[in-house]
């Protein structure tokens, strides 16, 4: 693109660009290491490891089975070679699949006792894990009440071990489970017998495979009939070990008419090798219940020249059983060095309902191959999906989704917008959407385009006073605006800030 | 205040000299006015002066204020005072127009060293200077000229120029696609920000806009030079006898 190339030639003015490019490893906030003592099942993967990991989560023996099965399956298939990424060949013997601070070896009863180092790391990252309120833009203030207020329940997740969960006691009141689900394998086995592995089972795919037999952790959800959750439940994720692998296994159900809406955060440290992180959240949609699912993920994505960062392989879907249920996957994807990752809708439901909204920035090395799939099964059902793009840098940025409609899904819509968006030359966008139409009254319509971030757009923010890169900034949050309005309240402001701090460097 | 001296510029790319000496002088306070026939590098001016890229300066000097805006980036001109108002403004889809002038006002504050304008300050004067220009709410909050008609887009240039409170004002060709209601309405607008020592270029191929807008001073530019500089009389001569008689007079 001229107007970067050309900052290049200009003499004097452009060392402050020179050295934004060169700091752009230094723009990733949650870089650190937190040193704590830790406790490493041995390296390597074999069946002895996965009745450690079970053993440490104090399992039943039917879950130790449903793992062992998994892990034998998982040496019968082999890693998909389909997506648009590269990357070297991973070890999968030369990773740990357990860590955990020695701390955490006798769980804490509350959080009062968990160590205030743990504490301290979620602190710093911006994550309460004191049950206080959330006031927007005003400090806790007495007994304000004002409209501002808002409650945001916390599972956090340190390497393989969750380590508390906040306003256990207020959701039990409102009968929601939200636990780990070590706990919830513990505390309530019959739901997650009946559940786990319903939505995606241990045959689904090479890392929900892998996974099934390694999850250390994760959140457990149940919203009962009926019941609206009184706050927003999240669980924010956060790799600290070296060479430790992060697998961990999310479940929500929503019963019968119920509804809650769900954040989830994650973060890494910086470090140059590449770390690997497999999850797989599976999400049960009942008769009248809606979920909302709004990820931002800000994994460790790699130095500037491509080394380190988080190999994201994730499978997310969503199973909307019941008649007339919802779901809307909300993400914005702005970390990890490769990212293979497409939150999926089975509308078995008549007239159910799923929304996908997605943004994916990569910059410099990074690659990302995601998008969604909208299985239509049931009648009358719809599905809208609103895909944004930005590469930057040499980044290869892949958009691939399926929308199918099967035979009964009749009176069934699709909408599909796919944008991408451009940053200088070197880097790529590209849209693969597979369409499977198997009646003749349902409706698919896809759109899609791509653009450069035009150079007049930036002169004109220029000349109002702004620099190239808080211009590239406001232009791209402007071509993410649809898919920034669908986030909760609290990520819409943090993920604004988020594509400023992914694109730093991309200009210049 | 605007200090052009002897100015020369290339097209990049092609070695064709668009601009071939200019040499223009606007006093604080003053309003100058540009006219001139097609292709006379009147835009191009606008252009160079607000550090566009694609043009390379082979010659001559621009200060603003003493300070050499030409080593600048367009940024650093913009915080520095001066204000181009677009012939064609540029559309920023998803960008609400007020998130965009609040951005535009606290990045100019930031690089002087000034403290962000505080959100209430900020809503009362954008509301005070959007309803003299006749800009509603509604157009306040959608995304950047998207939709707008030609009306619109100009109104909304002066209205960034009235929150930017710029030194140095250019407008190219402002009263291009202006029907006379709009074209009073922007000139009353440019009209309340004269004085405060504030300077003007005004660019245009007519004289009716420097009927609302009385300039101090005339130039005719001509094949990228200034060729004729005069009283606002000059104006009028041109609307009666055309470009062709002063060119060949001065040729």
């Amino acid at each position: 693109m001229a107007s970067f190339e050309s900052v290049e030639v200009k003499e004097g003015v452009d060392q402050e660009t020179v050295d934004a490019v060169r700091d752009v490893g230094a723009a990733y906030k949650y870089g650190w290491e937190t040193d704590i003592e830790m406790e490493y099942a041995p390296k390597g993967l074999n069946t002895d490891i996965v009745k450690l990991i079970s053993g440490k989560n104090e399992e039943p023996e039917w879950m130790t089975e449903w793992r062992i099965k998994a892990f034998n399956r998982w040496g019968k298939i082999e890693e998909p070679k389909w997506s648009m990424v590269n990357y070297p060949e991973i070890d999968f013997q030369d990773q740990y699949y357990y860590a955990r601070p020695k701390s955490m070896a006798e769980k804490p009863k509350s959080l009062d006792e968990v160590d205030p180092k743990l504490l301290e790391t979620y602190d710093k990252l911006g994550i309460p894990l004191k049950e206080q309120m959330l006031l927007a833009g005003v400090e806790a203030a007495g007994n304000d009440t004002e409209q501002g207020e808002r409650k945001v329940a916390v599972d956090a997740v340190f390497d393989s071990v969750s380590v508390g969960t906040t306003f256990q006691k207020e959701l039990k009141n409102a009968g929601v489970i939200f636990c780990s689900i070590s706990e919830a394998i513990k505390e309530h086995p019959d739901l997650v017998k009946k559940y786990l592995g319903s939505v995606v089972p241990i045959t689904d795919n090479y890392y929900a495979t892998l996974n099934s037999a390694v999850f250390s952790d994760g959140s457990f959800v149940y919203i009962p009939p009926g019941v609206r959750c009184p706050m927003e439940l999240s669980t924010y994720f956060r790799i600290n070990a070296e060479n430790t692998g992060q697998f961990e296994r999310t479940l929500i159900i929503a019963d019968t008419g119920s509804y809650v809406s769900y954040l989830e955060g994650c973060t890494a440290p910086k470090r140059d090798t590449a770390q690997l992180h497999a999850a797989v959240v599976e999400i049960v949609v009942e008769e009248d219940a809606e979920v909302k699912y709004s990820t931002v993920q800000n994994w460790f994505p790699g130095d500037e020249d491509g080394n380190g960062g988080i190999y994201n392989f994730v499978t997310k879907r969503a199973d909307c059983r019941g008649d007339r249920s919802k779901v809307m996957w909300t993400q914005v994807e702005t970390g990890s060095a490769v990212t293979w990752k497409y939150p999926s809708c089975i509308l078995r439901g008549n007239e159910s309902q799923g929304e996908f909204y997605s943004i994916a920035i990569t910059n410099n090395h990074q690659q990302a191959d995601t998008g969604t799939k909208m299985v239509h099964l049931g009648k009358n059902s719809k599905s809208r999906i609103v895909s944004k793009g930005i590469s930057a840098g040499f980044a290869q940025n892949t958009y691939r989704g399926l929308v199918s409609m099967h035979p009964k899904a009749k009176n069934s819509r699709n909408y599909t917008q796919c944008d991408s968006l451009l940053i200088g030359d070197k880097c790529g966008a590209h849209t693969v959407p597979y369409i499977e139409v198997k009646n003749n009254s349902s409706r698919v319509e896809h759109e899609a385009t791509t653009s450069k971030v035009d150079d007049d757009q930036l002169f004109y923010c220029r000349q109002r006073g702004m620099d190239e890169e808080e211009a590239v900034a406001l232009v791209v949050n402007g071509f993410c605006k649809d898919v920034l309005q669908a986030l909760p309240m609290e990520f819409a402001m943090e993920a604004q800030q988020l594509v400023a701090i992914s694109l730093e460097g991309s200009v210049g | 205040m605007l200090e052009i001296k002897d100015l020369r510029v290339n097209l990049e790319d092609e070695n064709k000299e668009i601009l071939k000496g200019v040499d223009l002088t606007v006093e604080a306070g003053k309003v100058h006015a540009i006219m001139g026939p097609n292709g006379s590098g009147k835009s191009t001016l606008s252009y160079v002066l607000s550090g566009k890229e694609g043009y390379e300066v082979i010659d001559g000097t621009v200060t603003l204020n003493d300070n050499d805006i030409l080593e600048m980036e367009p940024e650093e001109r913009a915080s520095a005072g001066l204000f181009l108002a677009f012939q064609y403004p540029v559309e920023i889809p998803g960008v609400g127009n007020m998130t965009f002038l609040r951005t535009a006002v606290n990045a100019q504050r930031k690089a002087r060293g000034e403290q962000e304008i505080s959100a209430t300050d900020f809503l009362k004067q954008v509301r005070e200077r959007a309803k003299s220009l006749q800009i509603d709410s509604e157009m306040l909050k959608r995304p950047v000229n998207v939709g707008f008609s030609g009306g619109e887009k100009k109104r909304n240039e002066i209205l960034q120029m009235a929150m930017l409170e710029p030194k140095m004002c250019i407008l190219d060709e402002t009263d291009s696609g202006l029907d006379v209601d709009a074209m009073k309405l922007v000139a009353e607008g440019v009209n309340s920000l004269r004085g405060a020592g504030r300077g003007f270029l005004v660019i245009t191929h007519y004289q009716r806009l420097l009927n609302h807008i009385k300039p101090d001073v005339v130039h005719i530019m001509a094949n990228g030079r200034i060729v004729k500089t005069g009283g606002p009389e000059l104006a009028l001569e041109v609307e009666n006898n055309g470009y062709s008689e002063i060119l060949s007079e001065v040729a």
